[in-house]
C-alpha cells in the first residue's frame, strides 16, 4: 500500500452518483475489487472506495453522496488535492471461464474496471430507479432491471458470478450461486487492518473485511 | 519514545508502520479468545470516532504460540497489553508473559469501556500483577473517574512502574435518520481530537500526583500535539486514531515534534518535559 496526495482531474455527475477522477501519481490501480482510502476533506476518517475505472494516469471512483464524508468527496473540484491510500484488501480472482458481473445500486462501482480486465463479459445490474440506472452506462454489455424487478431474477445458472451490492442482494446471490465471488462492504476507519472496525459476520464467522476481503468466496 | 495506542495497529499486517515506532504495543490480550462485539463497530463523530471492538483477540495461548514469535521478528521492542474480567486474569496473563525476554513491558488495560469492567480497583489489579511478573507494569487508566490523581497514586503504591494515559471515554452516537445507535452494541469508546483536552488534563494531574513516567495519548495528530503532552508531563507519547487516517504518521509526527520544539527554543523535544508546570498555579486542578 502507498499513500500519496493526488489532485482532482474532474468530478462528473453520473445520475445521482459522482465519478471522482484523480491523477494516479505513483499509486498502483491494483486488482478489480481492491479499494482505496480517500481523505474526505474536513472529516477525521478517510472513506473506503473501490476503484471504478483506471484510465491512463488516472484513478476514478464512483461515489454515492449519502453522508458528510461522501458529500465532501463529491464537492471536490478540479485542482484540489486529497490523500489516497491503496490499493488495499483482496480483489476478484480473474481466472474464470464464464464470468457474469452482478451489481446493485452503488455496488456497481468496481464493475467497470472489472469488466475492462475481463474483456467486457455479460453483466446484470439492478437499480432502485431510472435515475440511478444512468450509471449502468459505465458497464458494457449490461442488462438492467429496475425495482421491483430484482437483479437476482436475471442470473442464469452455470456462470462464474462476481457480485457487489447491498447485503440482502449479496445473500440472495449466494443462495443462487454458492461459489460466487462477492465484494462486501462495512464502515472502516483505516482500511489496512489496524482498527478492527470492519468486521462483518459471514456464515456465523466475524471477518475483518479489509484484510480478508472485501472480496470473499463462499467456497 | 513514540508508541502506538493499544488496539490501533496490527504490526503483523502493517509491519512497516510498526517499525516506525520506538515500541509496539499489542492489542489487548485476554485469557481466552474473543471474537469481539457485534458490528457495527466504528462510527465517526464530528470531532472524533467511536469504537466498540470489544477486545477481539486470539487469547493468550495462541498469542504466545502464533503471534509473539512473528512479532519478535519485527525488531521493535514489544509491549503487551493485557486485559481480563477479574484480578486473577491479569495475574495469570502477567505470569505467562514473564518468561518471554522479548516482552519489554506489560500494559494493564484496566479501563476498556467496551467490556464489562472487573469489580476490583485498578490498584488491586496492579498489586496482583506485580506479584506475577518482574517486568515493567504500565497501568492504562480511564479518565472518567472523580480524581485520576488518586487512582494513579494507588496504582503506584500497588507496584506500577508507569502510567498510560488515557483510554477512550464512553460515548454514544445516534443515526440522524432513525435516532438509533450507530454502533451495534450501542455505546463505544470515544477517541480522536475530542479526547485531547481530557487527556492533557489527566497527564498534568498524574504528573503532579506521582513520579511515575507517563505515556501520554488521546487525540495526538501532529508533532505540536505530542509536544503539548510532553510539556504537561508525559515522558512518552502514543498515537492511535491518527494512524487510521495516516499510516505514515510516526515519521511525520517525529519531524513535526522536533520542529515544534525548536521553534519554541528547545534543542530537543525532551527539554520541554513538564515545561507547562513551571508556573505551578496555572495547572491547579481545583
Amino acid at each position: 500500500m502507498k499513500r500519496e496526495r493526488l489532485s482532482v482531474v474532474a468530478n462528473e455527475q453520473v445520475g445521482p452518483y459522482t465519478l471522482l477522477r484523480v491523477r494516479r501519481g505513483g499509486i498502483d490501480p491494483g486488482v478489480p475489487g481492491q479499494f482505496f482510502m480517500l481523505e474526505a476533506p474536513g472529516r477525521l476518517l478517510p472513506r473506503p472506495m473501490s476503484l471504478c475505472l483506471a484510465p491512463p494516469r488516472e484513478l476514478a471512483f464512483l461515489i454515492d453522496p449519502i453522508g458528510p464524508g461522501t458529500l465532501a468527496l463529491c464537492a471536490l473540484t478540479a485542482g484540489e488535492d486529497l490523500h489516497v491510500l491503496g490499493p488495499l484488501g483482496n480483489g476478484f480472482e480473474l481466472e474464470l471461464e464464464c464470468p457474469l458481473l452482478v451489481g446493485g445500486g452503488i455496488g456497481i462501482a468496481p464493475l467497470p474496471y472489472l469488466s475492462e480486465r475481463l474483456g467486457s463479459p455479460p453483466a446484470v445490474l439492478g437499480f432502485r430507479s431510472d435515475r440511478h440506472a444512468v450509471a449502468a452506462a459505465l458497464v458494457p454489455n449490461a442488462q438492467i432491471c429496475i425495482e421491483p424487478t430484482l437483479v437476482t431474477e436475471l442470473i442464469p445458472a452455470g456462470l462464474d458470478v462476481l457480485a457487489c451490492g447491498p447485503e440482502p442482494m449479496l445473500e440472495a446471490v449466494r443462495a443462487i450461486a454458492p461459489n460466487a465471488q462477492v465484494a462486501w462492504e462495512a464502515p472502516m476507519a483505516c482500511g489496512y487492518g489496524a482498527c478492527y472496525g470492519c468486521a462483518v459476520e459471514i456464515d456465523g464467522v466475524l471477518k475483518r473485511l479489509c484484510v480478508e476481503g472485501p472480496v470473499l468466496c463462499a467456497a | 519514545m513514540l508508541l502506538n495506542a493499544s488496539g490501533c495497529l496490527d504490526a503483523l499486517v502493517a509491519p512497516d508502520v510498526a517499525r516506525g515506532l520506538d515500541a509496539f504495543v499489542t492489542k489487548t490480550v485476554t485469557p481466552l479468545p474473543r471474537d469481539g462485539n457485534t458490528p457495527v463497530r466504528i462510527a465517526e463523530t464530528d470531532v472524533g470516532m467511536l469504537n466498540s471492538i470489544g477486545l477481539a483477540n486470539p487469547g493468550i495461548d495462541r498469542f504466545l504460540t502464533r503471534a509473539l514469535p512473528r512479532l519478535e521478528q519485527l525488531g521493535v521492542p514489544l509491549w503487551v497489553s493485557v486485559g481480563g474480567f477479574e484480578t486473577d486474569h491479569y495475574a495469570d496473563l502477567c505470569s505467562r508473559l514473564d518468561d518471554y525476554a522479548s516482552v519489554s513491558a506489560i500494559e494493564l488495560n484496566v479501563s476498556c469501556p467496551n467490556v464489562e469492567a472487573p469489580v476490583e480497583s485498578a490498584a488491586q489489579i496492579v498489586a496482583a500483577a506485580r506479584l506475577a511478573t518482574r517486568k515493567p507494569l504500565w497501568a492504562k487508566l480511564a479518565p472518567a473517574v472523580p480524581d485520576i490523581g488518586e487512582v494513579a497514586k494507588a496504582a503506584q503504591a500497588a507496584g506500577a512502574d508507569g502510567l498510560s494515559l488515557i483510554n477512550t471515554i464512553r460515548g454514544l452516537k445516534l443515526e440522524a435518520r432513525t435516532l438509533r445507535p450507530a454502533l451495534g452494541p450501542g455505546q463505544g469508546g470515544l477517541s480522536g481530537p475530542a479526547l485531547k483536552p481530557i487527556a492533557l488534563a489527566a497527564v498534568a494531574t498524574c504528573y503532579r500526583a506521582t513520579d511515575m513516567p507517563i505515556v501520554g495519548m488521546g487525540g495526538i495528530r501532529t508533532g505540536l500535539d505530542a509536544l503539548e503532552f510532553i510539556a504537561v508531563g508525559a515522558r512518552h507519547v502514543a498515537i492511535g486514531t491518527t494512524l487510521f487516517s495516516d499510516p505514515d504518521a510516526p515519521a511525520r509526527i517525529r519531524m513535526e515534534l522536533h520542529a515544534a520544539a525548536q521553534e519554541r527554543g528547545w534543542d530537543a523535544y525532551e527539554d520541554a518535559y513538564a515545561a507547562a508546570h513551571e508556573d505551578s498555579l496555572s495547572l491547579r486542578t481545583t
